[in-house]
């Protein structure tokens, strides 16, 4: 590469953002490039973005938290007890050393604190098994082993990209169950970003377009139409404008010939089948435009060196130079493109948004064409004005300097091109507008309503403007017929009397007293009446007044706001933001998550724009749309389709959460009945920490006997089968907030666990009262009244969970009826032989003896019997809920236009209980 | 190949919307098994009160008559409880309990007389009793050597260091630790006095007391033909009065297989316990095992127990199926067995009503 030839002048050219070629980037239409590379090592973007990932942990999480510090303190309340007893029952005459036990001189000559620490000590060695170490671990395997059946689900997969779901992380799968609030990107993923021309309106005069089959073929239908109504000049005008103000390129596949060699040996003949071409453009809706132009007769041919190739309906080929490009960018919220056609005449072409283009044309244009903007955006579409104006020559010489001066400018750039840009974007002359259609994603509103049946709050939060974002809501069932809207936006706002800020206030105000102090309190989670005499609100916001709402002028009303605001939002059923930037997505998902009892969230998008708030919230969910990677990469979870969140919650979320949750209360459960009797023990051996049970029952208890039995129930429970929790989304209220690791269903296994460990040792002791239980009369010891207590343990703990599980698969008989065989079997084993390793053997043939005798079989059994009988009385008293339950099910479809409850009804051959 | 494959994916980031880049895109559908899918084949039993109210009864009418029969066995063994610690100045043993020493070499002796009012038909066991004597303390639980009692050459001279401080006694002590070295040490002997007045001893069998397994297996003397020669190098536990190869005259029953020491090295499980002492066997069928009358019991009194505040009992017991004499498990059949019962009846009531009621709401709507 030489720089500097001494024959030739240095040229001056810009680098910017369009020179960057990001990783990956593939070369074409040349052999080779020189570069330079920037934004190396730590400021590439994959390290940027891997800072911003923070540790999300679930709520169930939070939980076990909890319950470990309540198990915490029983421990050190157990070893504290049976210590001060010890030596107040030591300090008795010859309790502590009896002649026949006589203290080591080691133990005489230890001090008495010491030897109090000590004791101390041993005890909560003795005790430690109440606190479930073992726990962490099967919840760890379930998390990582339960996300599997994610990935594995194939109504996940989707045939068009070929791709099921992605799980980038296992901890939250519980969490999926948990959701009270859902954030959704509107374009990509509750729309398919897959744009559609719908309709265009040339000065003032609307062209819908009637028939996709014979629309480009010039002497049809819609043509013809078009010169009933504007003159041919603007059409013309209008389509050209449309060609070209873009900046699609031209997919060519490689051993084809180039399109001008087509276009050049076809021409005259029959029209080439260019709905085949491809086009690439970063942004959808431009291609759509590009193809609607084709459809009316205009094919962009590709750009050749600076030189855009139109094909015009008279099969002719226009070129046109072209000299700049006015890129898009948000603020703008436009772009334009500066074209030199053959005669030598400058023409700017630009396009964009309503609200920016508007100001910049002569108003008397405006009017017309507003009119088919406002109808096309609140039926749904996405509308771009397109406007022109010619240069002349000083004219485009004064731009032409000033945008390279700008783009050459070191300092400022931005702002120097921006001011160029909207010097040079002024007086143009508005041409027309174009409505696209970005289509509603596949059962986007039965998903949507599905959430809310689930008494999901739903939040739409997009950069589109409000009245295309409303329109969509109502396709997608989030605002009903009944809804009343509030909207705060500028435009409400803009109110000539009052300052913006007051005008906030006192709509904050009115909004709160209607949503909030005139509706009826709406109680929390799972009783959320249904009765439909209920105002639903509908909240919609934009972003200019979310800041002024964040940041207002006085500080000291932040507070106040951010209070009103949120509550009006907790009482809407569906909250649209449009005008969104990126960051105010994650702004407004953060507010909600810090708000009251810290709601569980769950943010859904596809595109990069989406990514600050899916790491904002709880979890975050990607689709895997047509804007990239971005936010799949940061997603907790990656699914292909919206209407995939439907199951991914109800059925996966909810399945996820039962099971974490009976796994934790479980584990808490069967420790405490496991150590509840070594604790009671202890009152009845001096204090002397004296296990009950062997060694061997101590560390295998939860290794083996216990553990796979769990395991499996965590990992296939289906206390409801799936179809049930798609078809019923209220069943989802069931399990709201944590309601299976609350204070009350832990206090209830807390005192299952004590019942059943009070059970285990005073049967067993009372039986003991006579310790001859052999037909032979011969006398049972220490190591047969804890083998005995583990015996029944172990039985119970596995018929506890025998019960409670709903779905029996192969995997649950082979477990539970495998774990107890094994400890039968063990049992045996450990006590079968004369173990050289060991210094004492303790068991040996004591669970043979064991079984040898009646009374031990008979104790046995009424003990787990008694054990399990207050569940089975919960069964019975639990049950006349269930036809109330019913009750409520047949209520619900009335409340809802759609079908989606009726088929609830045929679908549920379960019965299950509707706690209230 | 991570670096590779995210190149891709970039790439199909850049040319996101082109729609048809997928050409290279490797099949990743789900397998479509029935355990993937969580639809493997299940069993789902619904506990309803339908199928809970009828195991109430069930329960109710096995546990009932279970209970009654357990309760009536145990009130059909027969049992006497003598105690004789001596701790009144009443009691015969007194003089015993009180003037007691370690190193007294003439044994102290006591006879206690008491009177069955009821024969006792089939065989009869006789135990001793300890309460208040803490054998499931850790301390002493864990002071024995199961190695040396098997017959371990190697732990006899050099016994396990849970013997502390009963290991060594200038010479290695065997069998060594707490729980060998407080041997229960008493003699009891009973006699029938005739109703004319003559004294019968009852013969009283001590085989058969401790566990077979215990007695075959686990205690083993260390090998040798002479068993005094092979204790020759180990001193007694400190507390015994003879030697452990002194412990009987019969080989089969001497050493660590005397039974009565195996007996007493399985540690109670709580601190008022009974060990099985001796068997008294049933002659013939004519007579009972001990018919009614007067009996007195002579106690060679070697054991201390009042430093401690414990308690000495002799339990003479017949034995049925369920073992010994304990009402626990019958009134604890009946009481669960009455309950459930019970509960079924309520439950049945409140759900046939309840039922009823809801099904008229059914109705009405």
């Amino acid at each position: 590469m030489h720089i500097y030839k001494a024959d030739q002048e240095p040229a001056v050219r810009s680098l910017g953002p369009e020179n960057l070629l990001l990783k990956g980037a593939t070369l074409k239409n040349t052999k080779k490039i020189n570069g330079v590379a920037v934004y190396t090592g730590m400021e590439t973007k994959m390290a940027l973005n891997y800072q911003g990932k923070s540790q999300k942990r679930s709520a169930v999480e939070k939980s076990i938290n909890a319950f470990l510090l309540v198990y915490l303190c029983i421990l050190i309340s157990k070893a504290v007890v049976c210590t001060t007893l010890k030596y107040v029952w030591q300090s008795k005459d010859g309790q502590d050393e009896p002649w026949y036990n006589q203290k080591t001189q080691k133990e005489k000559d230890t001090n008495m604190y010491v030897k109090m620490f000590t004791d101390f000590l041993s005890f909560m060695v003795l005790f430690n098994f109440i606190i479930p170490v073992s726990m962490y671990v099967t919840v760890e395997m379930q998390k990582f082993l339960g996300s599997f059946f994610i990935t594995w689900d194939k109504d996940f997969f989707d045939p068009e990209i070929q791709e099921g779901a992605l799980v980038n992380t296992s901890d939250l799968n519980e969490e999926l169950g948990q959701v009270e609030y859902v954030f959704t990107d509107k374009t990509g993923t509750l729309t398919q970003n897959n744009m559609e021309f719908i309709e265009c309106c040339i000065d003032g005069f609307q062209y819908r377009h009637r028939d996709e089959l014979d629309g480009f073929t010039v002497t049809d239908g819609p043509v013809s139409k078009l010169q009933q109504k504007a003159g041919l000049e603007k059409e013309e005008l209008f389509l050209r404008a449309l060609c070209l103000c873009h900046t699609v390129q031209v997919k060519e596949d490689g051993a084809e010939e180039t399109p001008g060699d087509q276009v050049d040996g076809v021409d005259g003949m029959f029209p080439q089948p260019e709905e085949e071409r491809c086009f690439i453009a970063s942004s959808p809706d431009e291609i759509a435009l590009v193809k609607g132009a084709m459809r009316y007769g205009f094919t962009f041919l590709g750009l050749e060196s600076k030189n855009m190739k139109i094909k015009n309906r008279q099969n002719d080929i226009e070129e046109y130079k072209l000299l700049h490009v006015l890129n898009f960018d948000p603020v703008r919220r436009r772009m334009s493109v500066i074209v030199q056609t053959k005669s030598g005449e400058t023409l700017l072409f630009c396009k964009g948004a309503d609200s920016s283009i508007f100001p910049r044309v002569k108003p008397e244009e405006v009017e017309r064409i507003r009119l088919h903007v406002e109808r096309n955006a609140t039926e749904g579409y996405r509308t771009l004005c397109v406007a022109f104006k010619q240069l002349s020559a000083e004219e485009y010489a004064v731009a032409d300097t000033g945008l390279r001066e700008a783009r050459l400018a070191l300092q400022d750039r931005e702002d120097k091109l921006m001011a160029i840009y909207n010097q040079v974007e002024t007086g143009m002359s508005l041409i027309g507008a174009t409505a696209v259609e970005d289509r509603l994603q596949e059962e986007a509103a039965e998903t949507m309503e599905a959430l809310q049946g689930a008494g999901i709050k739903v939040w739409v939060l997009t950069g589109d403007k409000m009245e295309t974002a409303k329109s969509t809501c109502y396709a997608c069932r989030l605002f009903q017929r009944g809804t009343e809207l509030l909207e705060l936006t500028v435009r409400t706002l803009e109110d000539g009397r009052t300052k913006r800020e007051d005008k906030l206030l006192e709509l904050l105000r009115d909004y709160h007293r209607r949503a909030v102090q005139d509706a009826p309190p709406v109680k929390a989670g799972v009783t959320r009446s249904w009765s439909t005499a209920n105002q639903e609100y509908g909240f919609i916001i934009d972003g200019a007044t979310l800041s002024l709402l964040m940041n207002p002028p006085r500080d000291a009303d932040a507070c106040l706001y951010r209070n009103l605001f949120l509550q009006i939002c907790q009482n809407s059923t569906a909250v649209l933001c449009c005008r969104m930037a990126p960051l105010q997505k994650a702004q407004i998902v953060k507010m909600v998550k810090n708000s009251k009892g810290s709601p569980i969230t769950l943010s859904i998008g596809d595109g990069a724009n989406d990514v600050s708030m899916i790491l904002e919230a709880h979890v975050g969910i990607g689709v895997k749309g047509k804007e990239g990677r971005q936010a799949v990469r940061n997603s907790d979870y990656a699914i292909p389709k919206l209407k995939h969140l439907k199951k991914l919650l109800l059925a996966h979320g909810h399945l996820y959460y039962v099971r974490i949750a009976h796994l934790v209360q479980y584990f808490f459960y069967k420790n405490l009945c496991f150590i509840l009797p070594q604790f009671l023990y202890q009152f009845f051996c001096g204090y002397s920490q004296q296990p009950l049970y062997d060694a061997a029952y101590l560390t295998m208890y939860n290794i083996c006997f216990t553990s796979m039995p769990i395991l499996a129930y965590s990992l296939l429970e289906q206390h409801m089968a799936i179809e049930v929790l798609l078809d019923n989304a209220t069943l989802y209220r069931q399990i709201a907030k944590n309601a299976m690791l609350r204070w009350r269903p832990f206090l209830y296994w807390t005192v299952l666990g004590i019942f059943q460990g009070l059970m285990f040792f005073f049967g067993v002791r009372f039986l003991f009262s006579n310790p001859a239980l052999q037909d032979n009369g011969q006398v049972f010891g220490n190591w047969s009244y804890g083998t005995i207590v583990f015996t029944v343990l172990v039985f119970t703990v596995t018929l506890k969970l025998a019960l409670d599980t709903r779905h029996w698969t192969w995997i649950n008989h082979f477990v539970i009826w495998g774990s107890l065989a094994f400890y039968v079997f063990f049992s045996f084993f450990w006590g079968g032989i004369i173990w050289p390793f060991l210094k004492q053997q303790r068991l040996y043939f004591v669970f043979a003896n064991m079984l040898s005798s009646v009374s031990a079989w008979l104790v046995i059994i009424i003990l787990i019997l008694l054990s399990l009988l207050p569940e089975l009385l919960l069964v019975v008293l639990r049950k006349p809920r269930g036809p109330h339950s019913r009750q409520m099910k047949r209520r619900l479809p009335s409340s809802g236009t759609s079908t989606i409850f009726m088929l609830s009804q045929t679908a549920s051959t379960h019965s299950f209980s509707w706690s209230d | 190949m991570a670096a590779s494959y995210n190149a891709k994916e970039e790439d199909g980031h850049l040319s996101g919307s082109s729609g048809l880049g997928g050409t290279a895109i490797r099949t990743r559908k789900p397998d479509n098994t029935a355990f993937k899918q969580q639809r493997l084949p299940a069993w789902q039993p619904i506990l309803t009160a339908g199928t809970v109210l009828p195991a109430f009864f069930v329960i109710g009418l096995i546990f009932i008559p279970i209970g009654i029969g357990l309760f009536v066995t145990s009130n059909n063994i027969k049992e006497i409880e003598i105690e004789y610690t001596g701790t009144e100045t009443s009691s015969p043993c007194f003089n015993c309990s009180h003037n007691f020493s370690w190193n007294s070499t003439t044994p102290c002796k006591c006879v206690l007389s008491f009177f069955l009012d009821q024969p006792f038909e089939s065989n009869v066991f006789m135990y001793y009793g300890l309460s208040n004597f803490y054998q499931n303390h850790r301390r002493y639980v864990k002071s024995r050597d199961d190695s040396q009692l098997n017959g371990d050459l190697n732990s006899l001279k050099d016994p396990s260091k849970e013997c502390e401080p009963y290991r060594f006694n200038e010479k290695p002590i065997a069998p060594c630790g707490a729980i060998a070295n407080s041997m229960f040490n008493d003699t009891l002997d009973l006699f029938y006095i005739d109703p004319n007045g003559t004294k019968n001893p009852i013969p009283l069998i001590k085989k058969g007391i401790a566990w077979w397994t215990d007695k075959h297996v686990k205690f083993r003397n260390p090998a040798g033909s002479n068993l005094t020669a092979v204790f020759r190098d180990t001193a007694k536990p400190v507390n015994w009065l003879k030697p452990v190869y002194e412990l009987d005259t019969d080989s089969e029953n001497n050493g660590f297989i005397n039974e009565d020491f195996i007996v007493w090295m399985r540690t109670a499980a709580l601190p008022t316990f009974r060990k099985l002492y001796r068997i008294i066997q049933k002659k013939n069928n004519m007579t009972p095992t001990l018919p009614r009358g007067n009996y007195t019991l002579e106690v060679t009194y070697n054991y201390p127990v009042r430093s401690f505040e414990g308690r000495k009992r002799m339990i003479l017991s017949t034995i049925s199926w369920m073992g010994g004499k304990n009402p626990f498990l019958g009134i604890a059949y009946i009481t669960v067995g009455s309950i459930c019962f019970f509960l079924g009846v309520v439950l049945l009531f409140i759900h046939h009503k309840y039922g009823n009621r809801n099904n008229s709401s059914d109705i009405s709507n």
